[in-house]
């Protein structure tokens, strides 16, 4: 019991400091609202395109906020020594990192629901299969929190959490099928998109809104759910190997 | 029961050799002081006492388990302040305790009753609601020290408690240690101010390039010093050396040069003309005597006084280096080290 009273704190505190200051809640409004308007001149097509639109800026959204966010709180909090307080308390590291990332998972659910929430302004979104469509959300998420933990542990400076971020970001906006289809990549690069969870979590939201997802949906899930698992561990021996010499 | 047991503890940094097969214990109740210069091993054994570091070999015991396999019972039962205050610049004062207990699985109104009760204890309570990063090093030295305490711990681990702070703050600080330490708990206190583990401390280590080279209560470390009896004369400098008339007069005294006297340094002192000389003698030194002396041999005495052995002089005697001497190498070293790796060792 006591490990989840500084579970719960732990995430509060993160909450509290970080994701609820004013520039952060402006960024995780602004940007879904710049990605839908990009998108939307960009394709050139009335109202009715916004559910096509949809998957995108809703997997960017969540890529974009939670990345970024946690992998500089993690890092400013290892540079000040902060963090150090956390890991000299009795709670496991397991559950520790949980709770680091959990505030990081509630931005990118929220950072998600913006352009859902504009979109029904816009057009009718009965048709979508919610159900599906959370739990991509949900495993987006937590993918990409994850991601920016694993890019957390292996940077010591702020700015290089920034950086290293983007090395990830890019490459995965583009070959995830959100662009250009990936049967349309080079073939080359196909191998590369399959690599990559947001392949997997945008083929879900595409399924969800429109019907037009390439793979099985279940399977879709469950790889999405592997890459989260995977880099969680990876990150958990990262920070064993590194930060507990 | 011993509160921590440590038996041939190891820890490597690449080649590095930061902590070299250390063994020590630390009595339930007791003030143990780990003294040595900067870059001693200090930190890096706090670090694997606490779980921070992993040791490469030897065991740690704390109130008889083995430390690894029971780290998250033995984490409950210490308490750890830092060498630089750690707790979030962003929250208040009362919110970084209230946190801090929080980490231990307090319950709210338990945390924010012993929270108040801490910024009381440590003269805080008109900055509860002030944020940490505009705190002074002295207040957040003190916050940090209350943060380390909030969930009562049994033993505490204090790093470096003092340093890069005014004189003051340190002073409230030692006085605060002191209190914590007669509530009956075991403080295991590192330093590189021998004066203040002199002060503080019922039992001494001197660790020097990882390795422990004595462990006694002050009062052994002490006692051979105290048997001798130290003076020194200050006064000016004439065709005649002092230090030559008076050793061909009192032939059972020692006299040495000391090129230094309340930190300045022995250049400036021959700039102004100045000698300092120190006495040694196994029986109580005539200083009236001496003074007499000089004075009728033409050299005029500014200032003579007995001295008292410290702890210093018996880390000089144990370590064979001039500890100030010690200190601002090993500094230096560090320094520059410290801007490659980030920490100490």
């Amino acid at each position: 019991m006591s490990q989840w009273t500084a579970f719960f704190n732990i995430l509060a505190k993160d909450v509290h400091a970080y994701y609820l200051k004013p520039p952060n809640i402006s960024w995780g409004l602004l940007f879904p609202l710049a990605w839908t308007g990009m998108f939307f001149i960009k394709s050139g097509q009335g109202l009715e395109d916004v559910l096509g639109l949809l998957p995108g800026v809703v997997a960017l959204s969540i890529l974009f906020g939670t990345t970024s966010m946690l992998a500089v709180t993690v890092t400013f909090e290892k540079k000040n020594r902060s963090f150090e307080r956390l890991l000299l308390s009795p709670i496991s590291l397991e559950l520790l990192m949980l709770a680091k990332t959990g505030g990081a998972i509630i931005f990118g659910l929220a950072n998600a629901f913006v352009p859902v929430i504009m979109a029904s302004f816009l057009t009718d979104l009965s048709s979508i299969a919610w159900g599906s469509f959370f739990m991509a959300v949900l495993l987006i998420a937590i993918a990409s929190a994850f991601l920016g933990l694993f890019i957390a542990v292996a940077v010591s400076e702020v700015f290089e959490a920034q950086t290293f971020s983007n090395f990830f970001r890019f490459p995965m906006v583009f070959l995830c099928g959100l662009f250009f289809p990936i049967a349309k990549l080079p073939v080359f690069l196909r191998p590369l998109s399959y690599a990559l969870p947001l392949t997997y979590g945008v083929d879900v939201l595409h399924g969800s809104v429109q019907s037009t997802n390439i793979m099985p949906m279940y399977l879709d899930l469950v790889v999405l759910a592997g890459f989260c698992i995977l880099l969680f561990a990876g990150s958990l021996h990262n920070i064993k190997r590194k930060w507990i010499m | 029961m011993n509160a921590v047991e440590v038996r041939n503890l190891s820890k490597s940094f690449e080649d590095v050799k930061a902590v070299d097969k250390i063994s020590f214990v630390v009595k339930k109740g007791e003030m143990f002081g780990f003294l040595g210069p900067n870059g001693a091993g200090k930190t890096t054994t706090i670090n694997m006492l606490t779980g921070l570091a992993r040791p490469d070999q030897g065991s740690i015991r704390v109130h008889g388990k083995d430390y690894l396999k029971n780290l998250k019972t033995i984490k409950q039962s210490i308490g750890v302040v830092p060498d630089e205050s750690n707790l979030y610049p962003e929250l208040s004062g009362l919110e970084n305790l209230c946190f801090c207990a929080a980490l231990y699985g307090m319950k709210k109104a338990e945390r924010t009753a012993k929270a108040w009760e801490l910024l009381e204890q440590f003269g805080l309570k008109e900055a509860a609601f002030r944020k940490f990063g505009a705190y002074s090093k002295g207040m957040k030295r003190k916050l940090t020290i209350a943060a380390g305490i909030i969930h009562d711990p049994e033993i505490l681990f204090l790093d470096e408690p003092t340093t890069g702070i005014d004189v003051a703050s340190a002073r409230q600080i030692r006085m605060l240690i002191a209190r914590l330490h007669e509530t009956g708990k075991t403080v295991f206190l590192t330093t590189h101010y021998i004066e203040e583990a002199e002060r503080l401390c019922e039992r001494i280590a001197f660790i020097v390039s990882g390795r422990i080279v004595r462990i006694d209560t002050m009062e052994n470390l002490l006692q051979p010093m105290q048997e001798e009896h130290l003076a020194e004369i200050i006064c000016t400098r004439g065709e005649k050396q002092a230090v030559d008339l008076l050793g061909k007069e009192f032939k059972d005294l020692v006299f040495n040069n000391t090129g230094r006297n309340a930190g300045r340094s022995f250049s400036r002192d021959k700039e102004a003309g100045e000698e300092h000389v120190r006495v040694k003698s196994g029986e109580p030194i005539p200083v009236g005597r001496l003074v007499r002396f000089l004075e009728e041999n033409g050299i005029q005495v500014i200032e003579a006084r007995l001295l008292r052995s410290s702890l210093e002089d018996v880390f000089v005697r144990i370590t064979g280096i001039e500890a100030k001497e010690l200190l601002k190498v090993t500094e230096t070293k560090r320094h520059g080290k410290k801007k490659k790796a980030g920490g100490g060792t």
